[in-house]
């Protein structure tokens, strides 16, 4: 059987949590220059399963969270508006909402999340949170960017949970009753066991849960705590990603990168009305442009016909056998039962039932385009 | 000492007259993690000592399986389509992928004994 090469681990940087993932028996792999837990001794499909049923715990402290600070909150909305196309001055205190990072062209730098603290003494500032892989380029970019008055303040001395599932919810209320009452996207601080905290309702897998943040050094009291309950998993790297997928959630580098624009992402989502109409937003003129005449290739969720999975970089052909496209994320999906996989096609072949042809090692594998999520997403909005 | 023998890239074949037959080791799947898709070759098909055999899928990943020996494919583990989990269930036993007839028995000089697998195995831990 091939293997993979061994890495050079001791060159890896740790999170907070190194040493509990090493207890719990993981195993470890390079990512984003961090050595990460892909899998425990549940495994990939147990901790993917279990997730989606329960509750998982999941180390993120290799993203990038900063604090974008500035005199007042029109000021700091207006710095990062120049970057993304996003409604920030028009965000709610106590609110978070997904962007995107883009480049004069109209292409993606990053995808981030950007959070209005709750309390009005933060007035003012914005907590983002970036890709691992991105989070110096991103940086570099914004701090390169900002007006007088407006900084960049990652915070290094911060770790990052997440805990996904239907039980997330009850789970944190036994610790954080500042949790109960946030709805999908809300953002607060609080205590968790009194440890102090910001906490997000969002996540990267589809369910609800929250997103930690938390102080480094209290990061394993609050996972040990939450790992306390028998409905708490961890959950790797591995798990992570196919729980994303069948959510229909992009990785950066896979799913969107410096060659897409939102528009052929089918991101247009995350820019508002006011922004396309403002047109202030960098490479705006290109991105309505294409909303005009429609992108040259589309973002579309894959149903292969049969069991084989199809992987990142297969060959999407027509049914006519003509190369359409690319998969740039493909996998097994275990709630699903079967492979899942994104991919790029020429716009003509994005509707949804379209029989598509993957190339699989040489070997053609029948598949239709199907609509995205593949698995219904249980976000806690609220009985508002 | 049973006729099994084994690869350095954790195959095991077994041979029953001249008919071999090849799965992956209990290590191996264990490595491997979840088996979600096998992909096994025709039957008739011819296979060299070394070539790609099969192809084994975990959620994350597609590994080769390469034959241990030469032969020519007579038989392949069907249950295998429905079922890829027997794999890690009993990569020893009805996780078997593969049954070739073959025609040079001394192919299996070279492979490790049982013996000779568990203390490879042991050093690469």
């Amino acid at each position: 059987m091939s293997e993979s090469p061994a890495a050079a681990h001791e060159d890896l940087k740790k999170t907070p949590l190194h040493g509990l993932h090493v207890e719990l028996g993981a195993r470890m792999v390079p990512f984003a220059g961090y050595d990460m837990p892909v899998q425990y001794k549940k495994g990939v499909l147990g901790e993917h399963l279990h997730t989606r049923e329960a509750a998982g715990l999941f180390d993120v402290s290799h993203m990038g969270q900063a604090m974008l600070v500035g005199p007042d909150h029109e000021t700091t909305a207006a710095a990062l508006e120049a970057l993304c196309p996003g409604n920030f001055k028009g965000l709610g205190e106590g609110r978070q909402v997904y962007s995107l990072l883009l480049t004069d062209e109209g292409t993606i730098i990053d995808d981030l999340m950007v959070a209005r603290p709750a309390a009005p003494e933060e007035a003012g500032r914005l907590l983002l949170v970036v890709n691992a892989a991105c989070k110096e380029k991103d940086y570099a970019h914004i701090a390169g960017r900002l007006p007088g008055g407006v900084t960049l303040e990652p915070l290094e001395d911060r770790a990052l949970l997440a805990l996904q599932g239907p039980k997330a919810g009850a789970v944190m209320a036994a610790h954080a009753p500042e949790t109960a009452d946030m709805v999908f996207m809300d953002a607060r601080r609080g205590t968790f066991d009194d440890i102090p905290c910001h906490f997000t309702r969002s996540g990267y897998t589809g369910e609800d849960g929250f997103e930690i943040s938390v102080p480094a050094d209290k990061a394993e009291d609050v996972a040990r705590a939450l790992l306390a309950h028998g409905e708490v998993e961890a959950i790797g790297l591995g798990a992570r990603d196919s729980l994303r997928l069948e959510a229909g959630l992009c990785l950066y580098g896979h799913d969107i990168d410096d060659t897409t624009t939102p528009v052929d992402a089918a991101l247009m989502w995350a820019i508002p009305k006011r922004r396309r109409e403002e047109a202030n937003f960098p490479g705006a003129k290109i991105i309505l442009g294409q909303l005009e005449t429609g992108a040259e290739k589309r973002r579309v969720g894959i149903l292969p016909d049969g069991k084989a999975p199809a992987r990142e970089g297969a060959e999407i052909h027509s049914a006519g056998g003509e190369k359409i496209g690319v998969v740039t994320s493909g996998s097994f999906g275990p709630s699903v039962g079967g492979p899942v996989a994104m991919g790029y096609v020429r716009k003509s072949e994005r509707a949804p039932d379209t029989e598509l042809v993957l190339m699989v090692r040489g070997k053609e594998r029948p598949a239709r385009i199907a609509p995205l999520p593949f698995v219904a997403q249980r976000y806690h909005r609220g009985s508002k | 000492m049973s006729d099994i023998r084994f690869t350095k890239d954790h195959e095991w074949v077994l041979l029953d007259g001249d008919t071999a037959t090849i799965g992956i080791t209990d290590y191996a799947q264990e490595q491997l993690g979840d088996v979600v898709f096998v992909e096994l070759p025709e039957v008739g098909k011819s296979i060299e000592q070394g070539d790609e055999a099969a192809v084994v899928e975990s959620v994350k990943a597609a590994s080769e399986v390469y034959a241990p020996i030469s032969g020519e494919v007579v038989e392949v583990n069907e249950d295998l389509e429905a079922e890829p989990a027997k794999v890690n269930a009993d990569a020893m036993g009805e996780g078997w992928f593969v049954k070739l007839k073959i025609t040079d028995e001394d192919e299996l000089e070279g492979l490790m004994d049982e013996d000779a697998y568990a203390k490879y195995v042991k050093e690469l831990d």
